[in-house]
C-alpha cells in the first residue's frame, strides 16, 4: 500500500478513536449533574431561583427527568451531541454562545505560552546540556526546580507588584486598553503589551518542565552510536550538538508539549482571573461565583474536545516527523 | 536503613529539603501554642506593615498573617498527604488488577486511565469540589480523583513486569490466592518508586489545593495559604506583604517535598546518581 492511504488511514483511525473519549466525556458530565442535590434542571438552570417556572418544566421535559436514568441519559447526550449546551440565566445567553466568545483570547494565551515556554525551555535545556555540571547548568536547575514549586496565581501576583505596580511597564489587568478604541496594528500591539505578563505567568511551569526535559533529552542523545560516528568522522564539536544531536533530542519536547494542553487550561483558570483575561477561565471563574454550574459544565466539556483535538492534530503532525512511527 | 540514610544524606540539597519540611512540620503542630488565638479573629489595625508589632503584618481585616500561615501549614499538609493517600489507594488497585489479570481488564482499566488524564484534570476538580461544595473532604476527593493515572500506570508497568517471574509463578503454581500474591508478593517489591512517585505527588496536591482556595474553593472553616493570597489580592496596591508570606510559605513547602522526593529516589535508586 502507498504511504498515503496508509497515513490516511492512520489519520481515520486515530478520528474513529477520539469519538468514544468524548462520549465517555459526555457521560461523566451527566453524572457529574446527578451528585448535587436537587434534580438535574435545578443545576442546568443555574443559580437557584433565576429561571423561570415555565423554563424549568421545559427543562423537565427536555431532558425526560420523570424518566429512568438511562433515557435521561439518551437524552442528554442527544442535546450535547447536536452542540445544544443549555442556557445561562446569569448571563441571558446560550452557553455555546458564550464560550465560542471567549474561545479566541484562551487560544491567543495559549499558543503565546507554549511558543515561549519552548522556545525558551529548548535554549535553556541545550545552554544546560552543553556545560553539564558548569555553574550555568547548576543556576539553570535551581531556576526549574523554583519554578516547579511555584503557585501560579501568586506568580501572577508578584509580576503585578513588581512590574505594573512599582514600574508601570505593563497594565494590570484586561486585555485592552478601555475606552482607547485602537485599530489595526495600534491595537494588535495594545493586546501583545497586556499579553505579557500572563504569558510569563502561564509559561513559567512549562519553561522548567521543557528545559529539564530538553536537558534529558540532550544527554541521552549525546550518548548514541551516531555521534561516536560523527566524532570519529572528526567533525566540530559544535557542529555534533547543533547539526545532529540538537533534531533528535528535539522530538520528546514536542510531543510533551502537546500533552500538556489539557494542563494549560486548568492554568488559564487561574491566570485568566489573577490578570482579567477576558478568556474561558475568566468565564469559568465568573461562573463560580454564579454557581452556574451548567456553564462550568460546559466550558469543561468543550475544553476536554478541545485537548482531544489537539492531541490527534500532536499525533499527526508527530507522523509526518518521525516517519518510523507505527501507522497500523 | 543506616545505608539507606547515608545514601539520602550525600544529597545536600535533598537534606536542606527535609530539613526545610520538618520545620514546616514541627510550625504546624506548634501552631496552636505559638498563635492559641483563632487566625480568623481580629488583633489589631487593618494593614499594617511587617514588623510593625506583627512579624509579618496584617491583612485587610487586620488578621495576623503569621498567625494565618502557621495554621495554614496544618490544612497544607493534612490535605496534601490525604489526597496522595487516597490517589495511591485508587491508583494501586486499579494499577495492580490491570497489570496483574492482563487481557481485557487491562484494555478496559487503561482506557478509563487514559480517559482521566485526557480531562483537563484543574478543570475537573474544580467542578468537582464546586458540585460538591468546598469543604477538606470534598477538596481531598477531588485531588485524588484528578491525581491517580499517574499511580495507576507506574503501579500497572511494575506488575506487567514482574508477573512473569519465577516467584509469582510459583505462588501461582502452589495455589495461592490471587489478593495475597498482589498485596504478599508483588506489591512490596515495586514500593520504592510508588514512594517517590508518592512523594512528589504530595507537593503538587499541595498545589492544587492553594489554587482551589485561591480560586474562593477553600473549605470556609479551616485557614488556608491559598486562601490568604487570594483574600490579599484586592489590596494588592498599598499592602504587598498580604499576598506575598504565604505565596512564599507554598513555595517552601513544595520545594521541600520535590527535593525530598528526588533525594528519595536517588537513595532508591543508587546506581542512576552515579551517571
Amino acid at each position: 500500500m502507498s504511504m498515503a492511504a496508509n497515513r490516511l488511514r492512520y489519520v481515520a483511525r486515530r478520528l474513529l478513536q477520539a469519538i468514544p473519549i468524548i462520549l465517555a466525556i459526555i457521560v461523566l458530565n451527566f453524572l457529574l449533574l446527578q451528585l448535587p442535590e436537587g434534580d438535574a434542571a435545578d443545576v442546568l438552570a443555574g443559580e437557584a431561583g433565576s429561571a423561570t417556572p415555565e423554563y424549568m418544566a421545559q427543562l423537565r421535559a427536555k431532558f425526560g427527568l420523570d424518566e429512568p436514568l438511562h433515557i435521561q441519559l439518551l437524552a442528554y447526550v442527544k442535546n450535547i451531541v447536536q452542540l445544544d449546551l443549555g442556557y445561562s440565566f446569569r448571563n441571558n445567553m446560550p452557553v455555546l454562545d458564550l464560550i465560542l466568545d471567549r474561545l479566541m483570547p484562551t487560544l491567543l494565551l495559549m499558543v503565546s505560552t507554549i511558543l515561549l515556554a519552548v522556545g525558551v525551555g529548548v535554549l535553556l535545556g541545550l545552554f544546560a546540556a552543553m556545560g553539564l555540571n558548569s555553574w550555568r547548568d547548576n543556576l539553570i536547575s535551581i531556576f526549574a526546580l523554583v519554578s516547579y514549586a511555584t503557585p501560579l496565581f501568586w506568580v501572577g501576583l508578584m509580576l503585578i507588584v513588581v512590574f505594573s505596580i512599582n514600574l508601570g511597564w505593563f497594565p494590570t489587568s484586561g486585555m485592552e486598553t478601555i475606552g482607547a478604541f485602537y485599530e489595526g496594528w495600534d491595537r494588535v500591539l495594545d493586546i501583545a503589551h497586556h499579553l505579557v505578563l500572563p504569558t510569563i505567568t502561564l509559561s513559567l511551569f512549562y519553561l522548567a518542565l521543557y528545559t529539564r526535559l530538553m536537558r534529558a533529552s540532550m544527554l541521552e542523545q549525546s550518548g548514541m552510536d551516531y555521534v561516536t560516528t560523527a566524532r570519529a568522522k572528526g567533525l566540530t564539536e559544535r557542529r555534533i550538538t547543533f547539526k545532529h544531536i540538537l533534531r533528535n533530542a528535539l522530538l520528546p519536547v514536542l510531543t510533551m508539549a502537546g500533552v500538556q494542553v489539557g494542563s494549560l487550561i486548568g492554568g488559564s483558570v487561574i491566570v485568566e482571573s489573577v490578570f482579567g483575561w477576558p478568556g474561558l477561565g475568566m468565564l469559568a471563574f465568573k461562573a463560580l461565583f454564579a454557581r452556574d454550574l451548567n456553564l462550568l459544565l460546559g466550558i469543561f466539556f468543550l475544553s476536554a474536545c478541545l485537548v482531544v483535538i489537539v492531541n490527534l492534530i500532536v499525533d499527526i503532525v508527530y507522523s509526518f516527523l518521525d516517519p518510523r512511527i507505527e501507522m497500523r | 536503613m543506616k545505608e539507606f540514610w547515608k545514601r539520602f544524606s550525600r544529597n545536600r540539597s535533598a537534606v536542606a529539603g527535609l530539613l526545610i519540611l520538618i520545620a514546616v512540620i514541627l510550625l504546624a503542630i506548634l501552631a496552636p501554642i505559638l498563635y492559641p488565638e483563632d487566625p480568623f479573629s481580629l488583633v489589631g489595625l487593618p494593614m499594617v506593615e511587617p514588623f510593625e508589632g506583627f512579624l509579618l503584618g496584617t491583612d485587610i481585616l487586620g488578621r495576623n498573617v503569621a498567625a494565618g500561615i502557621a495554621h495554614g501549614a496544618k490544612v497544607s499538609l493534612l490535605i496534601g498527604l490525604f489526597a496522595t493517600l487516597v490517589a495511591m489507594l485508587i491508583g494501586i488497585l486499579i494499577g495492580a488488577a490491570a497489570g496483574y489479570y492482563g487481557g481485557w481488564i487491562d484494555d478496559a482499566l487503561m482506557r478509563l486511565t487514559e480517559l482521566f488524564q485526557t480531562i483537563p484534570s484543574f478543570l475537573f476538580a474544580i467542578l468537582l469540589v464546586a458540585i460538591m461544595t468546598p469543604s477538606i473532604e470534598s477538596i481531598v476527593i477531588a485531588i485524588a480523583v484528578v491525581s491517580w493515572p499517574t499511580v495507576a500506570r507506574l503501579v500497572r508497568g511494575e506488575f506487567l513486569a514482574l508477573r512473569k517471574r519465577e516467584f509469582v509463578e510459583a505462588c501461582v503454581g502452589v495455589g495461592m490466592s490471587d489478593w495475597r500474591i498482589i498485596t504478599l508478593q508483588i506489591l512490596p517489591n515495586c514500593l520504592s518508586p510508588i514512594i517517590v512517585t508518592g512523594s512528589l505527588m504530595v507537593a503538587t496536591a499541595i498545589l492544587i489545593e492553594s489554587g482551589l482556595s485561591f480560586l474562593g474553593l477553600g473549605d470556609p472553616n479551616v485557614m488556608s495559604w491559598g486562601f490568604m493570597v487570594g483574600a490579599g489580592r484586592t489590596v494588592l496596591r498599598s499592602a504587598w506583604w498580604v499576598c506575598a508570606f504565604p505565596g512564599i510559605a507554598i513555595l517552601l513547602t513544595v520545594l521541600a517535598i520535590n527535593l525530598v522526593g528526588e533525594g528519595l529516589n536517588d537513595a532508591f535508586n543508587p546506581r542512576l546518581r552515579n551517571r
